[in-house]
């Protein structure tokens, strides 16, 4: 099976039991473990290619740029992690089947379960660093989600969030590590990047990289001091914990350590912090799970001990530690496992998991005693299990190891380790199922049904048989350390054996043993001590980090953001002047090239102008009309500046946008106070014109600056100057640029438009159906109306001047591409055409001879520039190339076609439809109350016979 | 001239910035109108000025206006005017549901309230 695909099925499996459940649990059941059972399947058909020294590619490039590409490998590293997490997997599914109860949403549990496989097979089999980190993330977030499957528990929740804060903020560590790896090994791939020792381990960015990998390492194997997190996450469903915190999700941070092995390894720094975690979290936690009640907590402090282990194994560096990682890993799956789903099964006869509440289970529960006795004596290292086999290879590398110089330091440590870890092995067995029998369980234990107790009894198959014939497992670990260390010839040539006569490591495993069962004897004495002793509760301190980070987040963020917009605008304000200024100071400024341009007087008049409107309307804002007039000004000066410059087109399109934006401003200000009231405190005003003075001196320097001087870089505007004529077939640049270089951004802003002009006319409808609506229609006139509401003489102006302006707008628009003009200037000018026609004689009136509903008009141009665009593809060229010809229809002189007209035309449309939809809204709003829907045009007409106003009453009476 | 245009665009952003600093909508807007003046001259500016350079191509000349800022500032007026309109309906949305056309939420100076902290310790449990 392609290696695409075995990552691939867990993740599209996962949608399968979420819509089995709805057939039964059965069913739900069924699919899950068919999916797992097929992948695994796929995985096993390459393991004669894999085991026999071959490494399977598959590869597909995503981001190439970024040197992210889709690779993964299958070597025999990979395929010991991918089975195990898919057979553990198998397991783990068919005791869940029967270990959850009917209020628990198996759907839900088999979907996440799948997730996290998924993501786990994504980690081992990833060949590139940067996807190995998104699934890395992945497995946080799916045990998060499965930590906290019991909602409804607040110690699910907090233990849920707490893993996730910690791995995810040792992800974090991770994403920083492996990109500072990759830039020093000049890959992201592993199998470039693993040949690449050397100038990895010579690269400044190795200790960087080391620690920060190491630190994503640490956080999701639980190693001391992130150990924390591992206990609180027992108050997941034990299917869960049996899963991830023993078999597969812990030892993710052990797989990377052993996979970039080869780059990282070997070095002192390595060899100091990776040994020195290792054992220090081993002694610690055989500790603590000694003094721990509840089987799991016990097992979680077991499960972080040997996960410690294993870790200073690896970071001794030496082969034959590489060796015994391997063999241990492989071990502590199977009897760890066995373990947590025995403890389920305690939990789940007896109805509790406290060991001073248990006790004589053996007589109960012959079955479970069984399988715990097997994987616990394992875990305790007693001989013909298979514990005991790995354990001596660690005592063995211990012997040889050296640390802070001293070479008995590591021997004593770890027969310490070992010794408490035969305590709690023992104290698991004893508290739970020897003692005398009780009266006061909780429920009347019994073994469970074979669903249950089938999965660990097939676990400690291996865990006896390699026990007894070590020789079995000997091939395979051996190709596996092979490939951690990337050498074959480097493998040790030691052999995994029951027997290796009377040595050190022998000496120290029987101090182990006799030393456990000592200390299990002493444990009424030492428990008492333990109670008594004040220890620091990871848990309080981990919230009270939380809450204090969250306090001092909220502190700030309310500082800055705390709902006045006045404050976060001048705050914005003052820190762009503030980085602004510390940039001109400490930069170097583009040199003055250029001349200044002689002032001409007209220049100075329109300036005097414009400084004049500003400073007036900043004295008279509160008058809100004249500060309107005054923004003409302001439209009209800077629309005759563009002009001045050279720059035709802007100077129309800034000329028409002014009319409709004072039109609209109008519209509102009909609704909206005449007048600002003074509210303000002068040392306010004060402040805000010290901090508007410094925006503007600080713009005026910068634009002064830009202006005296020449491009730092030729302009790719030669390049539009060049190509204007020859490529997009226009003499007119701007227009070029907007409808064929820069098309698709032009594109964008017509549908942008259209979105804006849509989202008043939601707005509005809404207004419309809420309270608003009456109080609109019922609000009274503030002022004397005017007689005429449609003067004769504004309608008959009008009339007359639409049709010259519709030519005035068709002839701009036909101009465009050759001569100052285009869409967007004739959409305005024809739309100011039409909104006269509105004005002169009302909104009904003018609606009720509107034919097409300017939605309609803003989507048909969206769709015209669209399919103009969509149309280059039929020719075989990409979306929105542009063509063009010149005819010649006689008489006529030749004339040009080019498709951008036909663009040109859909960005016409959109701007009529968006600028009349919104004013349109606008006046929507305007209508009251008894207001006479006008028949008529104007209000006076000397066409007409009978006069409209104030008449009807002859006109009935005539009638009459 | 190039120092007339320079201290045009620092008195409108002046300006505009004082007028965005009010209290109320209507000169907020008028405030933002004027900020947009400021910057779309700004970026029309960035091709420096050119007096009489044509705009459209022509033969016998080699000194051309900078098309490309016009090409930017032309879709930036029409957007500008867009987003105006949108702004001045929600000004008015408020004003007209709420008879408020205050831009600060209401009590924005004052502590966030009991309730709040409530809320977020529960929603952290």
């Amino acid at each position: 099976m392609s290696l695409f695909l075995i990552a691939l099925l867990p993740f599209l499996g996962a949608l399968l039991p979420g819509l089995m459940i709805h057939a039964g649990r059965q069913a739900c059941f069924m699919a899950t473990f068919l999916v797992t059972g097929l992948t695994t399947v796929g995985l096993l058909v390459h393991a004669p290619a894999v085991l026999g020294g071959e490494v399977i590619q598959a590869q597909l490039n995503w981001i190439p740029s970024l040197g992210l590409n889709v690779n993964l490998f299958l070597d025999p590293l990979g395929f010991f992690f991918a089975g195990l997490i898919l057979i553990i997997g198998l397991l783990v599914i068919v005791y869940a089947r029967y270990y959850l109860s009917r209020q628990d949403n198996m759907g839900e549990f088999y979907s996440y379960l799948l997730l996290f496989q998924g993501a786990m097979v994504g980690i081992v089999l990833s060949d590139n660093i940067l996807m190995l980190v998104v699934f890395w993330e992945l497995t946080s977030l799916s045990s998060f989600l499965l930590i906290g499957f019991w909602k409804h528990l607040p110690a699910g929740r907090q233990g849920a969030r707490m893993a996730l804060t910690t791995t995810g903020m040792g992800g974090l560590a991770l994403i920083g590590g492996m990109i500072l790896l990759g830039q020093a090994g000049g890959s992201y791939d592993l199998t470039t990047l693993l040949q690449n020792r050397e100038m990895v381990q010579a690269s400044p960015l190795y200790i960087p990289a080391l620690l920060l990998i190491l630190l994503g390492c640490f956080t999701k194997s639980a190693q001391f001091p992130f150990h924390y997190w591992l206990p609180h996450a027992m108050a997941a469903p034990t299917p869960v914990s049996a899963y991830l915190h023993s078999a597969t999700m812990v030892k993710a941070g052990l797989f990377l350590m052993a996979r970039l092995w080869p780059v990282l390894a070997g070095t002192e720094a390595w060899t100091y912090i990776v040994c020195t975690a290792g054992l220090l979290t081993m002694v610690i936690a055989a500790f603590i799970a000694f003094f721990k009640h509840d089987l799991k907590a016990l097992l979680a402090f077991s499960t972080i001990s040997h996960l410690g282990l294993i870790t200073f194994l690896l970071g001794t560096g030496t082969p034959f530690g590489v060796m015994a990682a391997v063999f241990h890993i492989l071990n502590h799956a199977t009897f760890k496992a066995a373990l947590f789903m025995t403890a389920g099964i305690v939990d789940h006869e007896a109805h509790t998991r406290d060991m001073t509440r248990l006790g004589g289970l053996r007589h109960l529960m012959p079955i479970t005693f069984m399988i715990a006795t097997l994987a616990s004596l394992s875990m305790a290292g007693i001989p013909l299990l298979n514990g005991f086999i790995s354990k001596e290879m660690m005592l063995e590398e211990a012997t040889v190891t050296t640390l802070y110089g001293s070479p008995w330091l590591v021997t004593i440590v770890a027969t310490v380790g070992a010794l408490f870890s035969a305590a709690y092995s023992f104290r698991f067995l004893g508290h739970t199922f020897f003692g005398p029998k009780r009266s006061d369980y909780p429920a009347t234990p019994h073994d469970p049904g074979v669903g249950l107790w089938l999965s660990p009894a097939l676990l400690t198959i291996p865990v006896v048989v390699l026990g007894v014939a070590p020789f079995l497992a000997e091939p395979f670990v051996k190709t596996v350390t092979a490939a951690v260390l990337g050498d074959a010839s480097l493998v040790p040539d030691k052999y995994l054996a029951l027997w290796h006569g009377f040595n050190l490591p022998l000496l120290m495993s029987v101090i182990a043993v006799i030393g456990g069962i000592l200390m299990l004897l002493a444990y009424k004495p030492l428990i008492k001590a333990w109670d008594n002793t004040p220890r620091p509760e990871a848990k309080t301190i981990f919230e009270a980090l939380v809450n204090g980070c969250g306090t001092a987040a909220n502190r700030f963020a309310e500082g800055l953001h705390n709902g006045s917009f006045t404050r976060y605008a001048a705050i914005m304000i003052v820190t762009t002047t503030a980085v602004g200024a510390f940039a001109w100071i400490t930069g170097t400024s583009l040199a003055q090239g250029r001349e200044m341009l002689p002032i001409t007087p007209p220049a100075f008049a329109g300036w005097a102008m414009l400084v004049a409107a500003t400073l007036f309307m900043v004295r008279v804002h509160r008058n809100r009309l004249a500060t309107l007039i005054l923004m003409g000004i302001v439209g009209l000066i800077v629309s005759v500046g563009f002009n001045y410059f050279s720059a035709p087109d802007l100077a129309l399109t800034q000329i028409s946008v002014e009319v409709v934006t004072i039109i609209l401003l109008l519209l509102a200000l009909n609704f909206l106070p005449n007048s600002t009231p003074v509210e303000s405190s002068p040392a306010r005003r004060t402040r805000d014109g010290v901090i508007a003075v410094l925006g503007g001196v600080a713009t005026t320097m910068l634009m002064y600056s830009i202006l005296m001087s020449d491009f730092p870089t030729a302009s790719i505007s030669e390049y539009f100057l060049a190509n204007s004529y020859k490529g997009g077939g226009g003499d007119n640049v701007v227009n070029v640029i907007l409808v064929d270089f820069r098309g698709f951004d032009t594109f964008g802003e017509i549908i942008v438009l259209g979105i804006a002009a849509l989202v008043i006319y939601a707005l509005t409808e809404s207004l419309l159906s809420s309270s608003v609506r009456a109080r609109l229609l019922n609000r009274g006139y503030e002022e004397e109306q005017a007689g005429d509401a449609h003067p004769l003489m504004m309608v008959v102006l009008t009339r007359v001047m639409m049709p010259v302006v519709l030519m005035v707008g068709f002839y701009i628009f036909l101009r465009g591409h050759n001569e100052p003009g285009g869409g967007f200037i004739s959409g305005l000018v024809v739309a100011i055409a039409v909104v006269m026609q509105y004005m002169a004689s009302g909104f009904a009136w003018a609606e009720r001879r509107q034919r097409y509903p300017y939605h309609g008009i803003i989507g048909a141009g969206v769709l015209v520039a669209g399919l103009t665009g969509i149309g280059s593809w039929f020719a075989g060229v990409p979306f929105l190339s542009s063509a063009f010809g010149y005819f010649r229809i006689p008489p006529m002189n030749e004339f040009e076609l080019a498709t951008a007209m036909a663009f040109d035309l859909g960005v016409f449309l959109a701007v009529v439809g968006a600028v009349m939809l919104s004013l349109e809204s606008y006046s929507r709003l305007a209508r009251r109350q008894g207001d006479e829907t006008n028949e008529h045009a104007m209000d006076i007409d000397p066409s007409r016979e009978v006069p409209p106003i104030g008449s009807l009453r002859t006109t009935a009476q005539k009638e009459g | 001239m190039e120092l007339l245009v320079a201290t045009a665009v620092g008195m409108l952003t002046a300006s505009g910035i004082y007028m965005v600093l009010r209290l109320r909508t209507f000169p907020v807007i008028i405030g933002i109108s004027l900020l947009t003046y400021a910057v779309n001259v700004f970026l029309f500016g960035s091709g420096r000025l050119l007096p009489n350079a044509p705009a459209v191509l022509t033969d016998g000349v080699d000194i051309y206006s900078d098309p490309l800022p016009q090409a930017l500032v032309l879709t930036a007026i029409v957007i500008s005017f867009g987003m105006t309109a949108v702004v001045v309906i929600v000004a008015l949305g408020s004003w007209l549901a709420n008879d408020d056309d205050m831009v600060d939420t209401p009590n924005a100076d004052t502590e966030p309230d009991a309730a709040d902290d409530q809320a977020r310790a529960g929603a952290q449990s």
